[in-house]
């Protein structure tokens, strides 16, 4: 168990700063996901974290004790990397085994055919063969502790990995996309594995991903990284309703949310033309971001019309269906509003289960589309975050 | 079941399509060794035509006479001494220049040069580096005030002097054969060495790198063993078996019987030995290393 604190890091390789002073406390126990594309130095943050990179400048602190000078092994961390790095020539026990044969053998006790010789080497043996199984018998891979690396599918393999971290009881996990080589269904099931072990372990995790679902579903706080700063640091929920820059907005949620152009005139907000019962300080062009499921569409037998929108607060606009993708539980429409054909629009509803698809709101390409401008989320033209507040309706036809 | 038209037409069209592939193997390889096999069965010379067959009796002279033995303990001890060698010095050099950042492409070209080279030629060269009067060797040696050392011409330093030709030769292709290896290994596998503990050069290596190694070890073993019991170029060009047979290998006897002393049956009793135990090489990395190694 432990607290991490990162100050100021800086990394760069030649002429390319990778991290341009990251500073993040994290506490103790928490689940942190640094989520980002791939090149926006979360796994080169990880790795200064663990001990195999050296920032530039900068100071990692791991319950208040810096700890940039010690090398991987002091730091009393554990990691799981992405193809495992499981050693193939190791039976799963000995994979297992090796941070305690490290961490409690000298080196003569070590060497092939000179441990033999020293009394370590015997004495050792049972306290490591236990901790093994009890790890084995934790992550239920006690049937494979004979069987090599190869032998194993990738969720085995994954499971070796957890293993090989937890085994030396460490104060940090950090884990640098462990999901990324298994398949959709078992990346789900290893998800909520991991989720648990995190539960019921209390350790800190620090886990590396560029895949937001896995980002959201398991972390406490989410770090959202880009060309080697944060954008954003807080809880999914946060990061998905109240984003601080379009950035993250866009990177958080699937399908991306909507951008459309919107104009300020003294404060009030037209969008295609239409005033906004919606004010934002200043003047000039915004950017009105819109969920795919904060668009509601008008008349569609079949859909379930959002709760939270309010009718009466509503903005009608027709809407050109260009495709419809059918995700079972849920529908995705792809189109255009008819009045500003350049951007591409998307809504996403919620199946009643009543929906036909041969019905009227499947197979119509004319809709009217809903918008609610409490779920607009406004950005200025650099992408920052702008304060708006909905006004009262104003009556009706003024616009 | 009978068998369909159609499918004796596909057995037929892939036996002809083997054809060419198995007669070539016939001929160039299994041909050559059942003519040699048939040759050492009798007492054919290069000189007469007439010939007759005396059954195993060249390989019961091979028991008897001490060339053979002769032959064989000097290749053996040259072998002894060349190949741990070539294979210990590629390591090191191979895993000395992946570390290395700079200078690593010029370092690459420079030790596998002379694998480039044409050896014979070569070892002109190495003949005047080593010449006992005005050679470059011992002119360092004299200089350093350590007594000079007769190379190729001593009974007992003329198979160490071939050996480290050949160690110069072919140490440049084993260090890019255990290079390959070494670039195959994933970084990973360090990075998970360092957190799990194994951060010093003697942990890394026996846990990961030698390991990790098996294969391509394996493969430079049995191809540097191979390799050092052909020697047979040097000798002829720089000792012709000399000084008092101190450096007749094994090849060049063989070449001797049959090319010098026209004894084309024996000669030929002679490479059907060094087949067989080149044979044998083979056989053990097939056999019980091959599933050592492989994960």
């Amino acid at each position: 168990m432990a607290q991490l604190s990162l100050d100021s890091i800086k990394k760069s390789y030649d002429a390319t700063e990778v991290l341009k002073g990251v500073s993040l406390d994290i506490a103790d126990g928490e689940f942190v996901s640094l989520v980002g594309q791939s090149g926006c130095g979360k796994s080169t943050l990880l790795r200064i974290i663990a001990g195999l990179e050296a920032p530039d400048a900068g100071e990692v602190a791991i319950d208040g004790v810096p700890v940039n000078d010690l090398p991987p092994k002091a730091r009393n961390i554990a990691m799981v990397f992405q193809d495992y790095a499981l050693y193939p020539h190791m039976s799963v026990a000995d994979n297992l085994a090796m941070p305690l044969i490290m961490a409690r053998l000298p080196l003569a006790a070590r060497l092939p055919i000179v441990r033999h010789l020293t009394p370590k080497h015997r004495s050792e043996r049972p306290g490591i063969r236990g901790a093994v199984e009890k790890v084995a018998h934790q992550l239920r891979i006690e049937h494979l502790l004979d069987r090599r690396p190869a032998q194993l599918s990738g969720g085995q393999r994954q499971r070796v990995a957890l293993g090989r971290a937890l085994v030396r009881d460490p104060k940090l996990f950090l884990m640098d996309e462990p999901l990324s080589n298994l398949d959709a269904k078992l990346r789900v099931q290893v998800r909520k594995e991991i989720a648990e072990l995190h539960a019921t372990s209390g350790l800190t995790f620090i886990y590396v991903t560029h895949d937001q679902t896995e980002a959201m579903t398991m972390s406490d706080r989410v770090a959202l990284m880009q060309g080697g700063t944060f954008l954003q640091v807080g809880s999914p929920n946060a990061l998905y309703t109240d984003p601080q820059k379009l950035d993250v907005a866009k990177f958080i949620g699937s399908p991306e949310i909507n951008v459309l152009p919107g104009e300020r005139r003294g404060g009030h907000v037209a969008l295609m033309g239409r005033a906004l019962n919606l004010a934002i300080d200043g003047e000039g062009p915004v950017q009105l971001g819109l969920r795919p499921e904060a668009i509601a569409v008008a008349d569609a037998p079949g859909l379930i019309f959002p709760a939270e929108l309010d009718r009466a607060q509503l903005i009608e606009l027709p809407f050109q269906k260009r495709l419809l993708e059918d995700l079972g539980p849920e529908i995705l429409l792809h189109g255009h509003f008819a009045e500003h054909p350049e951007t591409d629009v998307r809504i996403r509803a919620q199946k009643s289960g009543k929906l036909r698809m041969d019905g009227p709101t499947a197979s119509r390409d004319e809709l009217t589309a809903l918008i609610d401008p409490d779920m607009i989320l406004a950005f200025d033209a650099a992408g920052e975050r702008l304060a708006a507040h909905t006004l009262a309706l104003q009556p009706a036809g003024a616009a | 079941m009978a068998r369909t038209a159609a499918e004796r037409r596909q057995t037929r069209l892939a036996y002809g399509l083997i054809a060419p592939a198995t007669f070539l193997i016939l001929l160039i390889y299994v041909g050559p060794i059942l003519v040699v096999f048939g040759m050492s069965l009798t007492d054919y010379t290069l000189v007469s035509d007439y010939y007759e067959f005396v059954g195993l009796e060249n390989y019961s002279r091979m028991l008897e006479e001490e060339p053979f033995r002769n032959a064989l303990w000097n290749t053996f001890v040259y072998a002894g001494f060349l190949a741990p060698l070539a294979f210990g010095l590629g390591l090191i050099i191979a895993i000395a220049i992946q570390e290395r950042k700079q200078f690593r492409s010029i370092l690459e070209v420079l030790f596998f040069l002379p694998v480039t080279a044409t050896l014979t030629a070569m070892a002109l060269v190495w003949a005047a580096l080593m010449d006992s009067r005005q050679g470059v060797l011992n002119g360092t040696l004299d200089l350093m005030g350590l007594p000079v050392l007769n190379w190729l011409g001593s009974p007992d330093l003329v198979l160490i002097s071939l050996a480290i030709i050949s160690l110069w030769a072919l140490m440049g292709f084993n260090m890019v054969l255990f290079l390959a290896g070494l670039t195959a290994i994933p970084k990973s596998l360090y990075d998970a060495a360092a957190i799990d503990g194994a951060d010093g050069a003697i942990d890394k290596f026996l846990r990961v790198t030698w390991p990790m190694l098996g294969p391509t070890a394996m493969f430079v073993a049995v191809t540097t063993s191979i390799t050092a019991f052909k020697i047979f170029d040097t000798v002829a060009v720089l000792t012709q078996g000399g000084p008092n047979r101190a450096s007749e290998v094994y090849l060049y006897l063989a070449y001797l019987e049959g090319f010098e002393y026209f004894n084309m049956g024996y000669s030929a009793a002679l490479s059907l030995i060094f087949l067989l135990i080149v044979f044998a090489f083979a056989l053990i990395q097939a056999l019980f290393i091959d599933r050592k190694v492989h994960y």
